[in-house]
């Protein structure tokens, strides 16, 4: 292997090349799996409970087979022996994680608002929306669990009858001699942060067709999905169709964010229903029904406490999570939290570490990963706690950050969470962004406006971030119970024309891999950019692979085109040298063309070579005919992009409105393919994470209701409540992959939410304000602002009281 | 024209003319207009991104405006004339130059990368060229806020408002200055160090 070496050619890679994917899509030429429209096809509407807990004790659907163009309707009960298992939880975090079964369609007991009880199959989508209506389910309510700490108490009410507790797992790890560092600490700040629920929100609502065999033995799944690998082996497993009778398909997707990395019921559903009908069946979520049935993310309660010594240094941090699963574990659930094991002490330097996380069950939709996965909230907890400690301790933010990071030369360094991190330069990152930002400048302004008692304040949050992403080593995962690998495979293809395919196991839904991919192979291969296609998300294409999530494609897929076009060159070596009649070492490989040295004439190019060796009348006797080369890779470490982020709030304290003013984000993900990507992967991500500090809540009352049940509710951020960012990044190479990449998916969520609540926590400090609940609306402003009036008020009357009582 | 369907709704016999073709269908008087388009007149690229008319994926240009396409019924588009993303290029796709004929707005969101995953792209092209059409020379600010009824999750917006903007440039025949070559993330404080590369060579790829 190469290492950090420029590719053979580097005429694409590092460059903006405008993506490939764009044509289809600015021209409406595109295929989202609902476009789908087959000969026969039917279309599947689901009955959703309206409680969040009740016993089922009876579902009848006589009504609605005969309502207008109803062909099928079947209930829980009629699906059952369908089911190999339940819907399948792949991280079985602990050996005693409690984990309910998790029918696709429920049959005695319903869990949250949304849980499915039967479905209607019908001739149009409207005419099975119609036919639900007149499904008739008895419901006999049961004790609704919505409150984490409430579930945990003694004698608490069950969120599913079927466990003897709401505790899903205790899930803990402890690095170093944590008594220790908090035995001799001259300082411990403590706080408890809330990390809000959220509904990830892709603007395509998830889809799903199936049809049955036609010309094969085999069944057809297209489904608005991140994961078409994992979804084929789930969906074989649970609904007992043969591995290699099920091709999965992922056409266009319009986005994900961590929703569409699951395997959901209804995708099940769909391929038991064209099975069952041999038809083809097609479901399409509605918004308000997604809000329900597709999961959510975050929804945490964080104990903190972190211990200093008389220098103002780290000695170590305690974490204690609750993090709320909702009714059934999904796809990996139980695992996003315990991410934030590795990811609390985030770039400083500490002597322990103690994490521990509860996972509570609630009647409330699932959880899973959403954008970050564990290590948003993580980086939440640690970058708001430096802020308050700083405050307690009287030293400015960036000083004390300074005090504790791992410094440039002291990479790759091994943390106090057991991993090592191979390169980064926090110091580099800082400057930039405070120069950018006019730091002193906007500090400066700041101390005026407290001085004039400004109605409008200005505060600064500052975000230090790292994170762990392109998952993941096999052997890590392996260590914490997943149940897969994290490997990626790529497949190269030398047509006889010269044309080259790219095969990926990733699996884009937004994140532009056909050109990034392409970039790469054509550096590596010496071919030009339009002569390369990739091709991604159908298994019976790209047969192979682990998809898209954990801001993995790049780094690990990414290395395995690398890989694979490198296997590539050395056969077509092999072949060039033949042909030449020459010794392989004596062949210089550059821009796609072999030359021998010392023989400026004699050359051939890798295309030509593929044109002889699809002849194969002539190549050496030791090979087969054949330049196509597979690669599968394993990556040795993590990517840990990270970056200083920066954000100027205008608060009005008479109203309690928050105005984003600047956004500065200065990223290091290391080497870049496609500056112009990235910039947008930047972008989006801070949009996410900005959400989330200022606009975004799943709100559940007291029965277990979603009372943000659409986007009239749920306030999804547009462009007039955002504004341009001003985005820029230092480079240290990342030293685990051949492209010195790191991953971008998720670093600006990651970032941005701590960075815009430091900024209103700094803006409201002088009020007394040590705290606002996310997001920081209005209402949860004045409600911050009020409650440090309060206890201010409670504080002096206190001290009246002991003056008084000395007196 | 009302007429009775075997299963007892009544069909309204409705023409529209979509993308310049017009199209006589018997439709339900409670279709909405999008799913008309997409399933009847073939206009899958117009999009449903949620069910209470926030989103704005489904936008198109009816009577000369643009319009949410989920709040229409396909009866009232009774004899209106419709433009969706599939009539904004000049020319058929499939051309060899694939921009060729695009709207500048089209050209504009591939230039700008104003798109990821896409799925919202038809609507804030047809919303924007409407803002367009009423203001030639929109603001950041006039942009944002002309835009507020169109949803998107991947770009943060940022390159969705240099899109617009570059595009009314071009209408408005000035000469296009900025190029996304010129980018932020291009160029980068490089701090690479020596050794990295003898660590990486420790790396092996597994077979």
């Amino acid at each position: 292997m190469t290492a950090l070496d420029t590719p053979p050619t580097a005429l694409n890679v590092g460059r903006t090349r405008l993506r490939k994917e764009d044509a289809r899509l600015v021209t409406g030429r595109t295929q989202w799996t609902d476009n789908l429209q087959l000969n026969g096809m039917l279309h599947v509407a689901l009955v959703r409970s309206p409680m969040a807990h009740a016993r089922v004790t009876n579902v009848d659907v006589s009504a609605a087979l005969e309502q207008p163009g109803v062909v099928a309707a079947f209930t829980g009960a009629d699906l059952v022996s369908n089911w190999e298992g339940g819907l399948p939880c792949a991280w079985p975090v602990t050996e005693d994680m409690a984990a309910p079964v998790h029918l696709p369609l429920a049959t005695d007991e319903v869990r949250h608002v949304g849980d499915a009880v039967a479905v209607v199959v019908a001739r149009s989508k409207y005419q099975a929306a119609d036919a639900i209506e007149h499904v008739l389910v008895d419901y006999d309510p049961l004790p609704v669990v919505t409150d984490m700490e409430a579930a945990l108490a003694d004698g608490a009410d069950l969120a599913d009858t079927s466990l003897s507790s709401n505790r899903s797992y205790t899930w803990q790890k402890i690095d170093g001699d944590i008594d220790a560092a908090f035995d001799g600490a001259a300082h411990v700040t403590t706080r408890r942060f809330i990390q809000q629920r959220l509904i990830p929100l892709a603007i395509e609502t998830r889809s799903v067709v199936c049809e049955p065999p036609t010309h094969s033995r085999e069944y057809t799944l297209w489904s608005a999905t991140q994961v078409p690998h994992i979804l084929r082996l789930m969906l074989a497993l649970t609904c007992g169709v043969p591995e290699h009778e099920l091709r999965v398909v992922a056409p266009d997707v319009g986005g994900g964010f961590g929703s569409k990395l699951n395997v959901y019921a209804e995708e099940a559903i769909c391929l038991v229903l064209a099975r069952h009908l041999g038809v083809p069946v097609k479901w399409t979520e509605s918004r308000s029904e997604g809000f329900l049935s597709t999961i959510h993310g975050r929804d945490q309660i964080q104990d903190l406490s972190i211990a200093f010594d008389a220098d103002n240094r780290i000695k170590g941090l305690k974490v204690e999570l609750m993090a709320n699963m909702g009714a059934y574990l999904q796809l990996v659930t139980p695992g996003v939290p315990i991410l934030g094991a590795f990811m609390f002490n985030a770039i400083y330097k500490m002597d322990a570490l103690s994490f521990t996380c509860h996972g509570v069950f609630t009647n409330k939709t699932p959880t899973d990963a959403y954008r970050g996965a564990g290590r948003p909230e993580a980086t939440f907890g640690i970058e708001r706690l430096i802020d308050e400690a700083a405050h307690e301790l009287g030293v400015e933010p960036f000083e004390l950050r300074e005090r504790n990071w791992i410094k440039h030369e002291e990479f790759p360094y091994d943390t106090v969470a057991g991993i090592t991190y191979d390169s980064g330069n926090y110091e580099a990152a800082t400057a930039k962004a405070k120069e950018l930002f006019d730091y002193d400048g906007l500090r400066a302004e700041q101390a005026r406006r407290r001085e004039a008692d400004d109605p409008v304040q200005l505060g600064i949050g500052i975000s230090t971030f790292t994170e762990m992403c392109g998952l993941a080593p096999s052997r890590v995962l392996g260590s914490l119970s997943y149940g897969a690998g994290g490997w990626e495979h790529a497949s190269v293809r030398m047509l006889p024309t010269g044309k080259v395919e790219v095969i990926t196991g990733t699996s884009p839904h937004g994140q532009g891999h056909v050109t990034a991919w392409s970039q790469i192979a054509a550096d590596q291969l010496g071919v030009d950019y339009e002569d390369v296609e990739v091709r991604h998300g159908d298994t019976a294409v790209a047969h192979k692979g682990m998809d898209t999530y954990g801001s993995r494609s790049l780094v690990v897929g990414g290395y395995a085109v690398v890989s694979a076009c490198d296997k590539v060159v050395a056969k077509a070596r092999k072949v060039a040298a033949h042909l030449l009649e020459a010794s392989e070492d004596d062949l210089e490989f550059d821009r796609g063309t072999f030359s021998v040295k010392g023989s400026p004439d004699a050359t051939t190019t890798i295309q030509d070579v593929a044109l002889a060796v699809f002849a194969a009348h002539d190549y050496p006797e030791d090979m087969e005919p054949s330049l196509d080369s597979d690669a599968t890779v394993d990556p040795e470490n993590f990517s840990y992009p990270h970056g200083t982020h920066l954000c100027a709030v205008e608060v009005d304290t008479e109203t309690g409105h928050v105005h984003l003013r600047s956004y500065v984000a200065v990223d290091d993900i290391g080497k870049v393919i496609n500056p112009q990507i990235v910039e947008g992967q930047v972008h989006g991500g801070l949009a996410q994470g900005i959400a989330q500090a200022l606009f975004e809540e799943a709100v559940y009352d007291a029965d277990g209701n979603l009372t943000t049940g659409s986007i009239i509710d749920y306030y999804a951020p547009s462009a007039a409540d955002l504004p341009t960012f001003v985005t820029d990044r230092t480079e240290t190479p990342a030293t685990t992959n051949p492209l010195g990449v790191k991953g971008v998916g998720e670093a600006g969520t990651i970032a941005s939410t701590p960075a815009v609540i430091n900024a209103v926590v700094d803006a409201l400090r002088p009020m007394g304000v040590n705290d606002v609940r996310m997001p920081a609306s209005p209402r949860n402003v004045w409600e911050a602002m009020r409650s440090a009036r309060d206890a201010s008020a409670t504080g002096r009357s206190e001290l009246g009281a002991r003056e008084g009582g000395a007196a | 024209m009302r007429r009775r369907r075997p299963e007892g709704t009544s069909v309204t016999r409705i023409s529209i003319t979509v993308d310049g073709t017009t199209y006589e269908d018997d439709v339900e008087p409670r279709r909405l207009l999008v799913h008309h388009l997409r399933e009847q007149c073939g206009r899958t690229g117009t999009n449903v991104g949620c069910d209470t008319s926030n989103c704005g994926a489904c936008t198109i240009h009816m009577g000369g405006t643009s319009v949410k396409s989920c709040t229409i019924l396909a009866v009232q588009a009774d004899g209106e004339e419709i433009t969706t993303i599939q009539g904004m290029a000049e020319k058929a796709p499939g051309v060899r130059d694939e921009t060729e004929g695009w709207h500048p707005l089209q050209k504009a969101f591939h230039v700008e990368h104003g798109l990821q995953c896409g799925f919202c792209t038809p609507g804030m092209i047809m919303a924007s060229a409407a803002l367009l059409a009423e203001n030639a020379d929109p603001s950041e600010d006039d942009v944002r806020q002309g835009l507020e009824g169109n949803l998107c999750r991947c770009t943060g917006y940022v390159n969705i408002v240099r899109a617009v903007r570059r595009a009314a440039a071009e209408m408005r025949g000035e000469p296009l200055t900025t190029s996304p070559e010129e980018g932020t993330m291009g160029e980068a404080d490089v701090t690479e160090r020596a050794g990295d590369a003898d660590r990486l060579r420790d790396v092996e790829v597994a077979p």
